[in-house]
C-alpha cells in the first residue's frame, strides 16, 4: 500500500533528509520518501499496520519539524 | 499564505532591528539599561528561535539548527558581545528569510514548468455543459474543450477540428492538427477550434496524473550526490560541534596566556558555522530541477540517479527499427525490364493485395489506387516464397529469389541491393524488382553528430534485419558498430558484451522504442524508450522515456544532465570551501561570528541562486 501526504512549511532540506530516513525505519514501512521540493512524502508499507504507520509517521515529522503540518494528499 | 508568514518575520526583524539601533545609540553610560535593551531586541528578533530550540530539546532533538544558534549568540552574550549577539541572530534570520524566499521562488518555478494539471472539465449532460472536477468524469463520458483550454482526460475527439499545442509534453513546438477520431492527451492545449471527445482514460490513469506522478515520485531514487551530502551532513554537525567544544577548552589549558573568552569567542564561529541546511539545500532543488527542465523538453526522468548516471555516458546503443528509422516500410525504387514501371507495381499490388504483411502494406500504398478484386483469378501463396496470382489472364509470381529459381534455375539475383527485394516475374519471364526499405528518421543523423560531439565514446546498432540492411543504415548515420540478425534473446547477450567491455565509471544506454525490448531496457545502466506518449508499456519499463520520436532528444537529456551535474559540483566545492575556510580564520582568530553567519545562510541563498540555473532550459535546444 502505497499513500502520499503533504508537509506543508517543510523548509529544512537536511530535516527532509531526517524524517525519509526515520520514517523509512518505522515498523510496517517498506519504503519512504520525501521529495523537498514538492514537500510531498510517500510512503510505502504494510496495509495491515498502515493506520499505525499514519501515526508514527506523523509523530516522527512533529518531532523534528513542529511546524510542519502533515496533511493527505 | 506562505508570504504571510514571511510577512510577519519580516515585520517583527524591522521593529528588532529599531530596538537594536536604539541599544547602539543610546549610550545611558549605564551597563545593566544598554544590557536590558539588547536584550529586548535579541527576544523580538530571535526568541522564535530559542523557543524551538528549547521545544526541540525536549523531544530529544540536539544539535539542530536553532540551538546552535541559541547557544552561539547567548555565548556571545556571555562573553560581553552583546551587539554582535543581537547582530548575528539578526544577520541570521535576515539571511533565513532569504533562504525560505528563494526555496519558495524556485519551487514554484519548477513546479510551473510541469503545470500540465488540468483544474476542470467541461463535462457534458443533456444539453448543457457543467464544469467539474476532472476526477469526477468517467470513461465514456462527453466532454467539450474550449478554444485556450487545457485537454482534462485523454481522450478521442468525436466531432470538432482544432490544432493542439503538445509542447508542455513533449517539447515540441509546432501545434499537431486533430479532427474526429484523432487521440487526445492529458495537458495538451486546445489552441484554437472548439472540440468534444470522448473520455478514453480516468483522471488518475490519464497521460497528465502519470506524467506528474513519475517526475514528483523521481525524488524516490536519489542520485549519489544527494545520497553523499545527507550521509555527509549527519557526521557533518557532531564533528564541528566537538571542534567547537575542543577549541574552547583545549588552548586555553595549555597555551600560555591564552584568554579563555577569546577561544570560547572562537568556539562560537564554530557553532554558527554547523548548521547543515545550507550544505543541503541546493542539491535536491538542482536535481529536480533538472528534471523538471527535462520534462519540459519532453524527456522523463524517473530518478536523480538516472539524469546524474546520463552524464557519464560512455556508449550509446540504439535499436534500429522505429529508433533510428522510421518502422514503416516503403517502396525506395522500381526497376522493370520489358515493362513499365507503374504496370510492374501495379501487377505487384494486385498479387500482393490479399496479405496484411508490412511489405504488400507498403507495394499497395506506393501503388496508390483502388483495387479492383474482380481482375484477380486467383491467388496461391507459396510459403518462404512469395504469391502467384491469375491478374488479367497473365500468371504474376512475386517473392523472393528462391521464388524465382524455382520458376527458372538460371535465375541471377542482382548483387549489390541493400534492402527487401520483392522480384516479380510475369509468365515465367523476370520482369525485374521492387526495393523496399525502411527510412531513416531525418533527426537519427542529428542525434548521433549530437552523441559526437558529446564525445560519447562510441556508439552501436543492434536490429534483426538483414547484415546489409544494418551495415547501410549505420554507415548512412556514422554509427560505430553493427550487430545485425539479432533474435530478441540475442539482443540481450550483446549488451552483456557491450557492458563487460566498458570502463567501470562510464554508463551503457540503450535506446528502443519500447516494444519487445524490456529485457534489454531493463539489463542497460539506463533504458531509454522513445515514442513513450500514451505508450503504458513504454514509461513502464524505461528510466528514461522520450515523449516524441526523436533520438536526438538523447542528446539534451545529456546536456541537461551535464549542465545539473555541473552546478551541483559547483554549490558543493563552493559550501564547503567557504566553510572551511572561514572554520580555519575562526581557529586563529582572524573570522568573527558575522563571516560565519555569511559562510551558513548567505553561501546557501547564493547555492540555491546558483541551482535555479537549471531552469533555464532554452540552453538544451540543439
Amino acid at each position: 500500500m502505497k499513500k502520499s501526504f503533504m508537509l506543508e512549511g517543510l523548509d529544512c532540506a537536511a530535516c527532509a533528509a531526517k524524517i525519509e530516513r526515520m520514517v523509512s525505519a518505522l515498523d510496517g514501512v517498506s519504503g519512504a520518501s520525501v521529495n523537498f521540493v514538492t514537500t510531498k512524502m510517500v510512503i510505502e508499507g504494510d496495509e495491515a499496520k498502515f493506520d499505525q504507520i499514519i501515526k508514527s509517521a506523523t509523530k516522527v515529522v512533529q518531532k523534528l519539524e513542529p511546524d510542519v503540518i502533515v496533511k493527505k494528499a | 499564505m506562505k508570504m504571510g508568514t514571511n510577512q510577519k518575520r519580516l515585520l517583527k526583524m524591522i521593529i528588532g532591528a529599531a530596538v537594536y539601533a536604539l541599544a547602539l545609540l543610546y549610550r545611558p553610560g549605564n551597563e545593566t539599561i544598554s544590557l536590558v535593551i539588547f536584550i529586548a531586541a535579541f527576544a523580538i528578533i530571535g526568541g522564535d528561535i530559542i523557543l524551538k530550540a528549547v521545544r526541540n530539546m525536549m523531544h530529544g532533538q540536539l544539535f539542530d539548527e536553532n540551538f546552535l544558534m541559541g547557544i552561539a549568540t547567548i555565548g556571545a552574550f556571555g562573553v560581553g558581545e552583546y551587539a554582535e549577539g543581537v547582530a548575528v541572530m539578526l544577520f541570521y534570520q535576515v539571511g533565513e528569510l532569504f533562504q525560505s524566499y528563494a526555496v519558495n521562488k524556485s519551487r514554484r518555478s519548477i513546479v510551473g514548468l510541469m503545470d500540465i494539471r488540468p483544474d476542470y472539465a467541461n463535462l457534458e449532460r443533456g444539453n448543457a455543459l457543467e464544469k467539474v472536477d476532472p476526477e469526477a468524469v468517467k470513461i465514456g463520458d462527453i466532454i467539450v474543450i474550449k478554444a485556450g483550454e487545457k485537454i482534462p482526460l485523454d481522450s478521442v475527439v468525436v466531432a470538432g477540428i482544432s490544432m493542439i499545442d503538445t509542447s508542455a509534453l513533449t517539447g515540441e513546438s509546432l501545434p499537431r492538427e486533430v479532427t474526429e477520431g484523432d487521440n487526445l492527451l492529458s495537458g495538451c492545449i486546445n489552441i484554437n477550434g472548439l472540440i468534444r471527445a470522448r473520455v478514453t482514460k480516468e483522471f488518475g490513469e490519464s497521460t497528465a496524473s502519470k506524467i506528474l506522478d513519475l517526475v514528483e515520485n523521481a525524488s524516490g531514487k536519489k542520485s549519489n550526490s544527494e545520497n553523499f551530502i545527507t550521509k555527509f551532513a549527519r557526521y557533518y554537525t557532531p564533528t564541528v560541534v566537538a571542534a567547537a567544544a575542543f577549541l574552547a577548552v583545549i588552548p586555553p589549558l595549555i597555551l600560555d596566556g591564552a584568554n579563555f573568552s577569546t577561544w570560547f569567542y572562537r568556539a562560537l564561529v564554530f557553532l554558527v558555522i554547523s548548521c547543515p541546511c545550507a550544505l543541503v539545500i541546493s542539491i535536491p532543488l538542482s536535481f529536480f530541477g533538472g528534471i523538471g527542465g527535462a520534462s519540459k523538453n519532453g524527456i522523463l526522468v524517473k530518478g536523480g540517479n538516472y539524469l546524474e548516471a546520463l552524464a557519464h555516458t560512455e556508449i550509446v546503443v540504439f535499436d534500429k527499427t522505429g529508433t533510428l528509422t522510421k518502422g514503416v516500410f516503403k517502396v525506395q525504387e522500381v526497376v522493370a525490364n520489358d515493362i513499365s514501371q507503374e504496370e510492374l507495381l501495379e501487377l505487384t499490388a494486385y498479387a500482393e493485395s490479399y496479405s496484411s504483411h508490412p511489405i504488400s502494406v507498403s507495394l499497395k500504398q506506393a501503388y496508390g489506387k483502388e483495387i479492383d478484386q474482380t481482375r484477380i483469378a486467383g491467388v496461391e501463396e507459396i510459403s518462404g516464397h512469395g504469391v502467384v496470382a491469375t491478374i488479367d489472364a497473365k500468371m504474376v509470381a512475386v517473392g523472393n529469389a528462391k521464388l524465382m529459381w524455382k520458376l527458372n534455375p538460371d535465375f541471377k539475383e542482382a548483387s549489390g541491393v541493400v534492402g527487401t527485394v520483392v522480384h516479380v516475374a510475369i509468365d515465367g519471364n523476370y520482369k525485374g524488382y521492387i526495393l523496399i526499405a525502411d527510412e531513416i528518421k531525418e533527426d537519427a543523423v542529428n542525434a548521433i553528430r549530437g552523441l559526437k560531439a558529446a564525445r560519447i565514446r562510441k556508439t552501436v546498432m543492434l536490429t534483426g534485419d538483414a547484415k546489409a540492411i544494418g551495415e547501410k543504415v549505420a554507415n548512412d548515420l556514422g554509427i560505430d558498430q553493427v550487430y545485425a540478425q539479432l533474435l530478441p534473446a540475442d539482443k540481450v547477450e550483446k549488451l552483456e558484451e557491450l557492458l563487460a567491455a566498458k570502463s567501470a565509471k562510464g554508463k551503457l544506454v540503450f535506446v528502443g522504442d519500447g516494444i519487445n525490448d524490456a529485457p534489454v531496457l531493463a539489463r542497460a545502466d539506463i533504458g531509454i524508450a522513445m515514442g513513450g506518449l500514451g505508450s503504458d508499456a513504454a514509461i513502464e519499463a524505461a528510466d528514461v522515456v522520450i515523449m516524441t520520436d526523436e533520438p536526438s532528444k538523447l542528446v539534451t537529456a545529456i546536456r541537461i544532465s551535464r549542465r545539473t551535474l555541473g552546478i551541483v559540483k559547483q554549490n558543493i566545492v563552493f559550501a564547503l570551501t567557504v566553510k572551511a575556510l572561514i572554520m580555519i580564520l575562526g581557529a586563529v582568530g582572524f573570522a568573527s561570528m558575522w563571516a560565519a553567519v555569511f559562510a551558513d545562510v548567505g553561501v546557501a541563498f547564493i547555492a540555491i541562486l546558483n541551482a535555479m540555473r537549471v531552469l533555464n532550459t532554452k540552453r538544451y535546444h540543439t
